[in-house]
């Protein structure tokens, strides 16, 4: 039973990514610029609510319910779905869920397949197990197919080609596609994906989507989305696989009336999005004949068995955390080594998949709290970043410097005495590196402090010292 | 033959212990609840806004200010007038001819255009249409939202989607100002296919500008009545 957030596994570590990707300032410049434009629309459109808070209450209580009962919701979706003409499937880990989709599409004799974005597939890696299987997927979501055409990596999870700025796109298109022009009006790019993917639409008979929620109730799925890329897969083709992370149930068909006023305004900014598709099994007339339900676990259950990190699992993938985060605005999304970016990806990540893959994560944040303020589910992220730090001390996987820093600080700090005498060499010590009062490059170890930062040097008299000096000379 | 059946039988199994190992770990993580399960979720606090403005005609002229906002085109008429209006609607976007569920009321469609029914039409003749004209089953104000259950007068999903253009009557009775009141019309359709459509399709995808249309219709006109 192996976990795996896509190829998050083999990932270099967050400060030696970033240390990287900071160097790009193309890249920081489009990442910085989407970034800012979706804040704006998100505070404007959410500015209007007078009950956001209310609706974010009530969508935190909801999640928190359901995973409180999750056992129960999904038997009750499963027993639905299949009542509706659905057929369900249970996986356990990315292996399962990829085998359980090439099954479906092998005993059709089929190889290709057209696919809605969806998060949930990145995670298992299931284009690279499909092509494997000799079956080819088609993106279909316009930031993603940017992402497949260029072999690129997404980096956010709302809009993943957000790292690529319009020529690029434009570039990247005109060589993929074969086209000798193509204007440069994001018009112009948007009409060459469509006419390349109609044809695709039109015939290829097997659809791959994931789901924003899933209803419990009913055995709907709900998929959220922009373009009607979402709705061409999911009522076109003749069958219809749906792969579903076991943490998007939801209990009631009511419940959209939350999440989706939720979503929407924090995910892309706007009142609503252009469409919805909920569908419940399969429509006679109308839609795929055949319809599969994959639940994925991939490490969920563990997420779910910590009562402190649980609420991870309340994410609706909105996105807004990562626009707000000032590392992720600096970095882009390709550092966090995983899919999930950001802050939702620092929390995420590591807890899906094994620690030691992703150690780094939990610390790939200033605590500033924005994650948490704009977080329409109030998935508290500064509170669960500080656990996992506590989780990894606990279990030793700390830096051997950092221990013996900590150890010794622990001396320092612990008797007056002790202080006073490493203040003593520590003046000492600093004179080579002093320039009026301020260090600007400390040596070997702890050069990685002032690499981007100076530091203070130690004055010349300390409180203490000051304190008593004083003492002597109110005196008489 | 042997082969074959064992496959599937492994597949099942497969299935089978897939299921309760992944309930056996949700039961051993959070516990078994269920004799509170209900009043739990009863006692959710939904003190969000559920219904909205009393007077109906703010609510119609919210609605249009938001499919303004979605740059969807918006006509205004009473119920006597939904022929004429189709048609100057159909003329303005230079159309002679759009297809249509064959149970769409005959009275909105006015005489010297043409409007074939299509029930089971092949996706690609419905994609050599010029558009498609139908009605909904409720529109949402506050968020700009025409809701399809995809039955009568709506027609199935595909016929509002493959084509470029989508003529929408939407009826002063169907719109509600708030998404619970929207949802709420819902009741007894819920497992029936629905769409909610917000404006024309769009992306967002190229440096942020929102760009009207990519596959869904590029042109969503609404014939508000009432």
């Amino acid at each position: 039973m192996s976990v795996r957030v896509g190829e998050a596994a083999g990932a270099p570590t967050f400060p030696v990514a970033a240390k990287h990707l900071m160097r790009n300032d193309q890249l920081r410049r489009n990442v910085r610029n989407a970034t800012g434009i979706i804040r704006n629309k998100r505070a404007r459109v959410v500015g209007e609510m007078a009950d956001w808070q209310q609706l974010r209450d009530a969508g935190h209580a909801i999640k928190e319910h359901t995973l409180r009962h999750l056992g129960d919701y999904l038997v009750r979706f499963e027993e639905n779905c299949t009542r509706a003409g659905g057929a369900v499937h249970w996986a356990r880990d990315a292996d399962e869920a990829n085998a359980i989709a090439i099954g479906i599409i092998q005993a059709k004799n089929e190889k290709e397949v057209i696919k809605v974005k969806t998060m949930t597939t990145d995670e298992i890696g299931m284009n690279k197990a499909l092509e494997a299987a000799g079956i080819t997927p088609y993106e279909t979501d316009l930031a993603d197919l940017i992402v497949q055409l260029g072999e690129d990596k997404p980096s956010h999870i709302v809009v993943p080609a957000l790292h690529r700025n319009k020529m690029e796109i434009r570039e990247l298109f005109m060589r993929t596609m074969g086209l000798a022009e193509l204007g440069t009006r994001p018009e112009d790019i948007a009409e060459a994906a469509r006419v390349y993917l109609r044809e695709k639409f039109l015939r290829v008979p097997i659809a791959i989507s994931g789901a924003n929620f899933a209803v419990a109730e009913t055995g709907s799925i709900c998929v959220v989305e922009s373009e009607g890329n979402g709705r061409m897969c999911v009522s076109l083709p003749r069958v219809l696989i749906s792969v579903v992370g076991i943490e998007k149930i939801i209990p009631k068909f009511e419940d959209l009336e939350v999440f989706l006023q939720l979503l929407s305004r924090s995910a892309t900014g706007e009142r609503m999005n252009p469409y919805n598709s909920i569908w419940t099994g399969v429509a006679a007339g109308d839609g795929p004949e055949e319809f599969h339900v994959i639940l994925l676990d991939n490490g969920r259950t563990k997420v779910l068995a910590d009562s402190v990190s649980r609420e991870t699992l309340d994410c609706i993938r909105c996105g807004a955390c990562l626009n707000a985060c000032p590392v992720y605005r600096q970095t882009g999304g390709h550092a966090y080594g995983s899919i999930y970016a950001g802050p939702i990806g620092a929390i995420l990540t590591p807890q899906l998949q094994s620690m030691e893959h992703s150690q780094t994560l939990p610390y790939a944040s200033s605590l500033c709290g924005a994650c948490y303020e704009v977080c329409p589910v109030k998935i508290n992220i500064p509170e669960i970043l500080i656990h996992l730090r506590n989780k990894l001390v606990e279990s030793g996987d700390v830096p051997a410097g950092e221990r013996l820093g900590m150890k010794a600080a622990a001396w320092v700090l612990s008797d007056a005495a002790n202080l006073s005498t490493a203040r003593a060499l520590g003046k000492l010590a600093q004179m080579p590196f002093t320039n009026n009062g301020t260090i600007h490059h400390l040596p070997g170890m702890m050069a990685g402090w002032t690499a981007t930062r100076d530091m203070p040097a130690i004055p010349p008299e300390s409180f203490r010292q000051w304190w008593a000096r004083r003492q002597r000379e109110k005196r008489p | 033959m042997v082969g074959e059946a064992s496959k599937g039988e492994a597949a099942l199994s497969a299935r089978v212990t897939a299921r309760a190992a992944i309930l056996e770990k949700i039961e051993g993580a959070v516990g078994n609840n269920s004799v509170v399960r209900d009043a739990e979720y009863a006692a959710i606090p939904r003190e969000y806004r559920l219904a909205g403005l009393a007077i109906k005609e703010d609510i119609l002229r919210l609605l249009a200010d938001r499919l303004h906002d979605y740059d969807a085109g918006v006509y205004r008429c009473g119920t006597h007038e939904i022929e004429q209006t189709v048609a100057s609607a159909m003329a303005a976007r230079n159309k002679s001819s759009l297809l249509r569920p064959s149970d769409l009321p005959l009275d909105w469609l006015p005489p010297g255009y043409s409007f074939p029914a299509v029930d089971g039409l092949p996706y690609d003749e419905i994609d050599r249409g010029e558009g498609v004209i139908t009605g909904c089953v409720a529109a949402i104000a506050f968020t700009g939202t025409i809701i399809l259950r995809h039955s009568v007068g709506d027609g199935r999903r595909a016929l509002t989607l493959i084509p470029d253009y989508h003529l929408c009557i939407v009826l002063a009775d169907q719109v509600v100002e708030t998404v619970p009141e929207g949802f709420a019309r819902l009741k007894g359709m819920e497992t029936m296919p629905i769409t909610t459509v917000s404006g024309p399709s769009a992306t967002a995808d190229i440096e942020m500008n929102r760009v009207k249309g990519v596959h869904g219709p590029r042109f969503l006109d609404v014939v508000l009545v009432g």
